[in-house]
């Protein structure tokens, strides 16, 4: 049987792959010609391939394997189905621009040996292929903590940095806690019947209140890794701590096998969710959305920006799972599809849009060594490709048609203009307001992203190193393209699209908008609302007007551009530090949303000989939840400390005590 | 798709081009008159236009190819807008293309460019401009969906040509969510289009411009281009007016020759009458601080999403 006749088989070999190359790695560790040039493109070549196998059988029946690896008696079991081929696309497909980019980007040996962080890597890779194809607690478990281990490692490759390991730290906390929730989710789906493999779950039925616990602890856990308000926490340290390539495949992928998760557990495993679960991912999403969005406002690193407007759109994505099971409790089945269609899309948007953002990053940190925007700008002279391909994302983002942003974000507004016919009093009078909250996130998302890319590539420089910046190099040129190209196609052929997301969202709720019927270049999911969206024709009208005003402005008034100095009212000792900074250019958000941080002040008097002016603007959830919980934390551990007397006789009598005490409880 | 319906597009896009400029000097020339001064000729924008169009153009040394691009962009986002927006008729072919949602998509491509652009040379003018149009940007974005929003709830879609449509043809009845949200409409009008109370057109004063800072280092007919979008977003907003709160008049679906001969008088009386109401609140109104601004917008906000409300908790 060749490996194409079985697609689970063709992708557990391409996730060997993933491991071989890896561990090929460890042969010449320091050599970065050997890992970076030879064996990142190598692992890129392998996404596509299961990007590949994933898209190319979408509609093939459900495949099944068991693996007889891991403890004796207790093969992991392995299942191919819609769901996890669209979440292995987005893998293949992202990690592809990634692998690309980073076969350059791993230039000197700084922290870990190359060979060492390119066994993390594909292990990384591999290991979230797995947690796609789990089909058991145990094997979801092992593929999770090994995701869970290797981006931590992968995190702190820097370790000599204090502030990378206790950001590392963080991250493995935050996983640990995430993965306990989930664990015990796993414990409840079981139902009595102490059988682990996810079958076992789909068939037991649980009595409402104990489904409900299931739901509540895997949105726990799920929502730790995926950065849901109050536990994102993590997300803005270990992002600027890991090196670009893997913040662009945390960030664009792993938080999305979160959403995986969810997905799987709520609509998969419990099978019948109750449509008021949907609310708390629902309220919780819009929070984290307007919270995330409002934090990136603020930031002053570059790429801890990003990781909060990966806040944002986890806050969007849970949206519209949220409004997916309310739809689905209902019984509004094409709606609820509508909205999962709607989060897939997105998930796949923001895997594309996020790493490529995330690399730009790295391009940039590459030829300054600078993350902070005060010390940037001005760099699309230096490097065009960097920042041309970034305005691509940028424009993605900020949901811009016709790019794809715009396509996942119509689709969430469209569903939630039928959330009125919710038949729940009250909560039908709700619901649509959630629109607004969602609106004005994507209205800020473009807000955040003018102060992203203008402050760091347009403008002018304002450090004098700028100048001696360097534009990336081909294969890295070749993965950001890669992705750009895919933010602009994600946008431009929704149908096509969708029709592949169409099967998830018949496995999960038993139906899938009807695309087939329509002309391949219209998106109308909706045929009773008349509505429809054509990315391509509203392209081509853009491109044709500006065509035909450049054209006839050329033909009419064709007279040179002078170039002269800027003419800024006249004013002619110009200054980059003139310009706005980027505390400036966040000021008038920190100013309308005050309430949302903890803004320290340090005005200088008066008298002040050398006067600072400093203002520090931080997560109030830290400080009011984390800072408390983990004084609690140390309290209890102090108290528990009491019982390590550091005497050997103390311990034998802890053993006496616990033989007595068992021996009492077996007789 | 009717030939007719084909006329009907390209006459739209023509006479958003053609008489945005008219409707602007109609506007100042108005707002002259209430304020007891000798009114510009209503030519004047078409004067300014021609003559930035004839002049070489200027720009700085170190402005990127995106300074450049942006105009073009900025026009060609508006001019695509004004090819949705059912002005004269609903029956347009390219409304399957872009709906009301696109539609804000396209002024946000607009806004995004154009702030992108004042940001390029680096001056502190421009990302001034920038940052405070982002600003007002943020909460008329989502101020304009929500209005739009309960429009679509009205009538059962998010095509603006067709919500045009089925209000238009419902019995004239008063709709308490549309009264809300034509309060917001004003009000985001007013904002987006850079008039009093937010700001000010007519002066070039440092502290307070928003949208004359982003077009400081602008010149000739990248000036030129900027100035014409500008009049034609002010042209499709009170169009988006129209077609959302007085849609009647307007000729509907396949109407035909005659009704859409009837729809171009009327669409002249509209905005006439719109710029008598516009010039009107700008006489009444001072010009508020640059911090009152999001305020001002921020009612704006709450102002379409209690229309939104009242829609849901009354039904109409």
């Amino acid at each position: 049987m060749s490996p194409l006749d079985s697609p689970l088989a063709a992708c557990l070999a391409l996730l060997a792959a993933w491991g071989l190359i890896g561990v090929a790695g460890l042969m010449r560790p320091g050599s970065v010609v050997f890992v970076g040039r030879t064996l990142f493109p190598l692992g890129a070549i392998v996404g596509l391939g299961v990007a590949l196998v994933a898209v190319l059988g979408v509609g093939a029946p459900v495949e099944r394997a068991t693996l007889v690896i891991g403890l004796p008696d207790l093969p992991m079991h392995l299942r191919l189905d819609p769901l996890s081929r669209v979440f292995l696309a987005l893998l293949g497909s992202t990690s592809a621009g990634v692998s690309l980019f980073a076969s350059g980007y791993f230039r000197k040996g700084q922290g870990t040996a190359p060979g060492v962080l390119g066994l993390q890597y594909h292990l990384f890779l591999a290991s979230m292929g797995f947690v796609l194809l789990a089909d058991d607690a145990y094997a979801f478990m092992v593929a999770w903590e090994t995701m869970a281990l290797t981006s931590y490692f992968l995190v702190t490759s820097q370790h000599a940095i204090p502030e990378i390991r206790s950001a590392g730290f963080l991250y493995l906390l935050m996983a640990h806690v995430g993965a306990i929730a989930i664990l015990l989710s796993f414990g409840i789906l079981q139902g009595g019947t102490w059988l682990f493999s996810f079958d076992a779950m789909r068939a037991s039925t649980l009595p409402i209140p104990w489904a409900t616990a299931a739901f509540l602890l895997a949105l726990f856990g799920f929502g730790a890794k995926a950065g849901l308000l109050p536990l994102h926490v993590w997300l803005p340290e270990a992002h600027p701590a890991a090196p670009s390539p893997v913040s662009a495949l945390m960030s664009g992928v792993m938080l999305k096998t979160a959403i995986y998760g969810v997905l799987r557990v709520t609509f998969d495993l419990i099978g019948d969710p109750q449509w008021w679960w949907g609310l708390v991912p629902l309220a919780l999403g819009l929070a984290t959305a307007i919270f995330g969005v409002v934090f990136a406002a603020v930031q002053t690193d570059m790429k801890r920006l990003l990781a909060y407007s990966s806040v944002e759109n986890i806050g969007v994505l849970f949206t519209g799972i949220g409004l997916a099971i309310v739809f689905h409790g209902v019984g509004m089945g094409a709606l609820a599809a509508l909205a999962l269609i709607a989060v897939l899309y997105h998930s796949l948007n923001h895997a594309f849009m996020k790493s490529l953002l995330f690399l730009g990053t790295g391009a940039v940190l590459h030829a300054t060594g600078e993350r902070n925007l005060g010390r940037l700008g001005g760099l699309i002279h230096r490097m065009p490709w960097a920042g041309w391909l970034t305005l691509v994302g940028v424009l993605a983002i900020a949901g811009l048609p016709p790019l794809n942003g715009f396509v996942s974000e119509w689709l969430l507004l469209q569903t939630f203009l039928f959330s009125h016919e919710v038949p729940r009093p009250f909560v039908n009078m709700l619901l649509p307001l959630g629109a607004a909250v969602l609106a004005l996130a994507a209205a800020l998302a473009g807000y955040v992203m003018v102060k992203f890319f203008g402050i760091i590539f347009l403008g002018q420089p304002r450090e004098a190193s700028l100048a001696s910046a360097h534009d990336v190099d081909g294969l890295e040129k070749a993965g950001l393209l890669w992705l750009a190209a895919g933010c602009a196609l994600l946008g431009l052929l929704p149908n096509q699209v969708i029709g592949v997301l169409g099967s998830a969202t018949t496995q999960l709720v038993g139906s899938a908008p009807d695309t087939a019927s329509q002309s391949w270049w219209m998106l109308a999911p909706l045929p009773e609302r008349a509505v429809s969206y054509s990315p391509l024709i509203l392209l081509a009208v853009i491109v044709g007007v500006i065509a035909v005003a450049f054209l006839i402005v050329r033909a009419v008034y064709r007279r040179p551009v002078r170039r002269a100095a800027p003419w800024d009212c006249g004013f002619a000792r110009l200054d980059p530090r003139m310009q706005d900074t980027a505390e400036g250019f966040g000021q008038p958000i920190r100013h309308i949303f005050q309430s949302f941080f903890a803004i320290e002040r340090e005005l200088p008097s008066p008298r002040d000989v050398a006067p600072r002016y400093r203002v520090s603007v931080t997560d109030r959830i830290w400080r009011d939840l984390y800072l408390p919980i983990g004084g609690v934390v140390q309290r209890l551990t102090n108290a528990v400390a009491w019982l390590q007397q550091g005497r050997i006789s103390v311990y034998l009598t802890y053993s006496f005590i616990t033989l007595v005490v068992l021996l009492a409880v077996m007789l | 798709m009717s030939a007719v319906a084909w006329l009907t597009q390209f006459l739209e896009v023509l006479a958003a081009l053609a008489l945005a400029p008219l409707f602007l000097g109609w506007v100042n020339a108005c707002r002259a008159w209430l304020q007891n001064r000798s009114a510009p000729g209503l030519l004047l924008p078409y004067h300014g236009i021609r003559k930035l169009f004839h002049k070489d153009a200027v720009i700085a040394t170190d402005a990127s190819a995106l300074f450049r691009m942006a105009p073009y962009v900025v026009f060609g986002a508006m001019v695509a807008a004004a090819a949705v927006i059912p002005s004269m008729g609903t029956g347009l072919p390219f409304r399957s293309a872009a709906d009301a949602i696109a539609l804000v998509g396209l002024l946000a491509i607009a806004r995004v460019f154009m702030s992108l652009a004042a940001m390029d040379i680096g001056t502190a003018f421009g990302t001034l401009g920038a940052r405070r149009e982002m600003m007002i940007g943020f909460l008329a974005e989502p101020a304009l969906l929500m209005i739009i929003f309960v429009a679509s709830l009205i009538s059962a879609t998010t095509a603006l040509p067709l919500i045009a449509e089925r209000l238009a043809v419902q019995a004239p009845a008063i709709f308490p969510s549309l009264a809300f949200t034509a309060v917001a409409f004003t009000m985001v009008l007013l904002a987006e289009n850079a008039r009093i109370p937010v700001d000010n057109p007519a002066t070039h004063l440092e502290l307070t411009m928003i949208h004359e800072a982003m077009l400081l280092e602008y010149s000739a007919r990248h000036l030129a281009l900027m100035e014409w979008a500008a009049a034609l977003k002010l042209f499709n907003y009170a169009c988006i007016g129209f077609a959302l709160f007085v849609p009647w008049g307007a000729s509907l679906g396949d109407a035909g020759l005659a009704s859409l001969a009837v729809s171009i008088p009327v669409l002249a009386a509209k905005l006439a009458v719109a710029g008598v109401w516009l010039a009107l609140l700008e006489t009444v109104s001072a010009k508020l601080r640059v911090f009152r601004a999001p305020e001002f917008m921020a009612t704006a906000f709450m102002f379409a999403v209690l229309g939104l409300l009242v829609h849901l908790l009354l039904g109409a």
